[in-house]
């Protein structure tokens, strides 16, 4: 007796978003998070547009990917602590497939919603509408990657009860060089400059940790699950 | 004591920190036995269950399902195997169909029909459409019994199965295991009182 | 030639094999190092532009070396403890990472240093100090993680694998700092000249640099020694290593 896998793989994408919608304040809040943090640096600031504009893609890349971080660590735990997450490493499905899935069901969640919400912020920040395209299409291989990593961080501290604050410390060292280039492709976005560099290298990111993370982030369960 | 052994444990040693847990347990059963196994608090039931199912990985020594090593190939043991451990396993927010259609669809297609025949086995298809949250530990462990029957697995790995059971319960949980040991099926057992079932179940006392 | 590598991986036989080795090791050091300072400190000639303020990177630069060479022993010996289940290489990770996170440490405190006759302040976000400081981090990250799983296996396997996940990343990290530099400050301001740098200023710094690779290897010898009497405390040979 064999799996199907690709069958398996969609039962598995249908029961995340099938959670995800069952559970609409997990989805919302880092949504909210993400609005409220970008109010703040205005109000520590400056309100002048001006002055903000030239911070805009800072404050927008830093508030996302703390955003995206708050939202990863329950990608495992939850599944952790009802002991589903067992069930789904022993259905004989590919561990690879289930973390692929798992993250990828994740991003669509919330890093997409995210990605919709930015104009919302975007504007408030005084960002051209004309650099919303690159803003967007930025933090969508931003998002995508930082699920990578941060998916690797939540299955290296699935086990713990705290381990929130830990898993920051260790994905946002490994998030560094996104922040750098994705800051930077909105930042000439605005500007005029020239933006393709920065996007490049970001998916360039995007397409490395979505090879490797899944190996890594299997490895981290079993690590943990033993 | 014939038939070839399918699963079997040859010295099995694990230590968890400073705690030797596992202390060179062996194994072994044939298609159509039982064995229970037993032992004090903390004398290592629910660890020996987790090796055999392949969560674990022991120190020295191995577990081989039908003459190979488990980690040969855990995805084909995996799928000829369904563990229920001390958790029920299902998640607050989907029903209780939702929930079995989700956990088994894994392994294979399963009909909503014939979730619900099983369901109706078990005494728990009033409760078919809530949220698990809403559902009482003896329902929850009926639930997971109706998945580890709906996987079709030979072999059952069961973790004190009849916790939270009423009588009625433990009556048509040895009814499900007699009918999967007679179709050739294989199960180990945690429980703490003897297991009243008809046919003869060899038996593992786990020292503390 | 296996037999020599289980043989390698058995904790008293390391533990007896590394510690004569240690007193060597330190001497070995001791005399390169010494060697290094004064010749870097007294002998060498002054840098034309920076004048006597350059005599810092005989500290900085091996620091800073053997801050990334400690982080790749760490991920290395890692890897060989996952792939092989081989405990001791879980050791040596253990043992390492302390000491690369103090080299990391020194490396910053001495740019820093550096940092205020170059550029009049403490901290100008130069690119390699500020990938040095990210690596630190990392460093913080793998400590954190190994101590905070209730389980030492599980907390060696876990940082090990962490680790391993860093070192890829290392290169990608220094990589776009030096991108995001070249993007708001222009060239950096600290080079080293490979080619230009005189024999007399060359030397002293490669000496400092195998000084310190050996300093390394040496005070990882004592940890790893501290190491195993630690995660091997029940067994025969440590009862028996304590008692004589």
């Amino acid at each position: 007796m064999t799996v199907n896998i690709s069958a398996a793989a969609a039962v598995i994408l249908q029961r995340e978003l099938l959670l995800g919608f069952r559970r609409p304040d997990q989805l919302l809040q880092p949504l909210v998070f993400f609005l409220i943090v970008t109010t703040l640096f205005p109000l520590a600031l400056s309100a002048q547009l001006s002055l903000l504009r030239d911070m805009a893609p800072g404050v927008l890349w830093v508030s996302a990917l703390l955003a995206s971080l708050l939202s990863i660590d329950v990608l495992f735990k939850g599944d952790a602590d009802d002991g589903t997450l067992e069930q789904l490493v022993l259905s004989g499905v590919p561990l690879g497939v289930i973390v692929i899935v798992k993250t990828l069901a994740h991003w669509l969640v919330s890093g997409a919603a995210l990605v919709v919400v930015s104009p919302l912020v975007a504007m408030a920040l005084g960002i051209p509408f004309g650099a919303f395209g690159t803003m967007m299409l930025s933090l969508a291989l931003g998002t995508l990657t930082l699920s990578w990593l941060g998916a690797i961080g939540a299955a290296l501290t699935v086990g713990l009860r705290r381990g929130s604050m830990l898993l920051s410390l260790i994905v946002l060292p490994l998030a560094s060089p996104l922040l750098i280039f994705g800051a930077s492709a909105t930042d000439r976005a605005i500007t005029g400059s020239g933006s393709a560099g920065a996007l490049y290298l970001l998916a360039a990111l995007c397409v490395l940790t979505s090879t490797l993370a899944p190996l890594a982030i299997a490895a981290a369960l079993r690590i943990t699950l033993e | 004591m014939s038939a070839p052994k399918e699963l079997a444990a040859d010295q099995v040693h694990l230590w968890r920190g400073d705690r030797h847990v596992l202390k060179g347990v062996s194994l072994g059963i044939a298609p159509g036995q039982m064995l229970q196994v037993s032992g004090a608090n903390g004398s290592g039931k629910t660890t020996l269950l987790r090796v055999l199912c392949g969560l674990m990985r022991p120190e020295q020594g191995m577990v081989t399902w039908r003459g190979r090593s488990i980690r040969e190939d855990p995805m084909a043991y995996q799928a000829d195997m369904a563990y229920a451990s001390h958790e029920p396993a299902l998640k607050a927010d989907l029903t209780v169909l939702e929930n079995l259609r989700f956990a088994v669809g894994l392994k294979r297609h399963i009909e909503v029909a014939e979730l619900r025949s099983i369901l109706i086995r078990l005494g728990v298809a009033e409760c078919e459409e809530l949220p698990a949250r809403a559902l009482s530990a003896g329902q929850r462990r009926r639930v997971t019994m109706a998945r580890v029957v709906a996987m079709r697995a030979s072999l059952w790995l069961l973790d004190e199965p009849f916790a939270n059971l009423d009588a009625r319960g433990s009556e048509v949980l040895l009814q499900l295991l007699d009918q999967h040991l007679s179709g050739g099926g294989l199960a180990i057992v945690v429980a703490h009182h003897e297991i009243g079932l008809a046919r003869a179940a060899s038996h593992l006392e786990l020292a503390a | 030639m296996w037999t020599w590598f289980y043989r390698l991986a058995s904790p008293p036989y390391v533990y007896g094999f590394v510690g004569p080795a240690i007193p060597w090791l330190l001497a070995a050091a001791a005399c390169l190092i010494g060697y290094g300072l004064v010749a870097g400190l007294v002998f060498a000639p002054p840098d034309y532009q920076q004048g006597d303020a350059f005599r810092i990177i005989y500290v900085h630069a091996p620091s800073a070396w053997l801050s990334l060479c400690a982080y790749t022993t760490m991920a290395v010996a890692g890897a060989i403890g996952l792939v092989w289940r081989i405990k001791i290489g879980f050791a040596v990770a253990a043992a390492a990472a302390p000491i690369g996170a103090s080299f990391t440490l020194v490396a910053l405190v001495t740019g820093a240093l550096w940092g205020r006759p170059m550029w009049g302040t403490y901290w100008a976000w130069d690119p390699r100090l500020t990938s040095e400081l990210i690596l630190l981090f990392l460093y913080f990250g793998v400590m954190s993680l190994r101590r905070a799983l209730d389980d030492a296996a599980r907390g060696d396997r876990a940082a090990a694998l962490l680790a391993i996940v860093g070192v890829v990343n290392v290169p990608i990290i220094h990589f776009s700092v030096q991108w995001w530099n070249s993007l708001h400050q222009g060239a950096t301001v600290m080079k080293f000249g490979k080619s230009q740098m005189p024999g007399s200023m060359l030397l002293p710094l490669l000496a400092m640099l195998c000084g310190f690779m050996i300093f390394f290897v040496a005070v990882l010898c004592q940890r790893l020694r501290a190491e195993l009497l630690m995660r091997e405390r029940l067994a025969v040979w440590v009862r028996e290593a304590i008692r004589t």
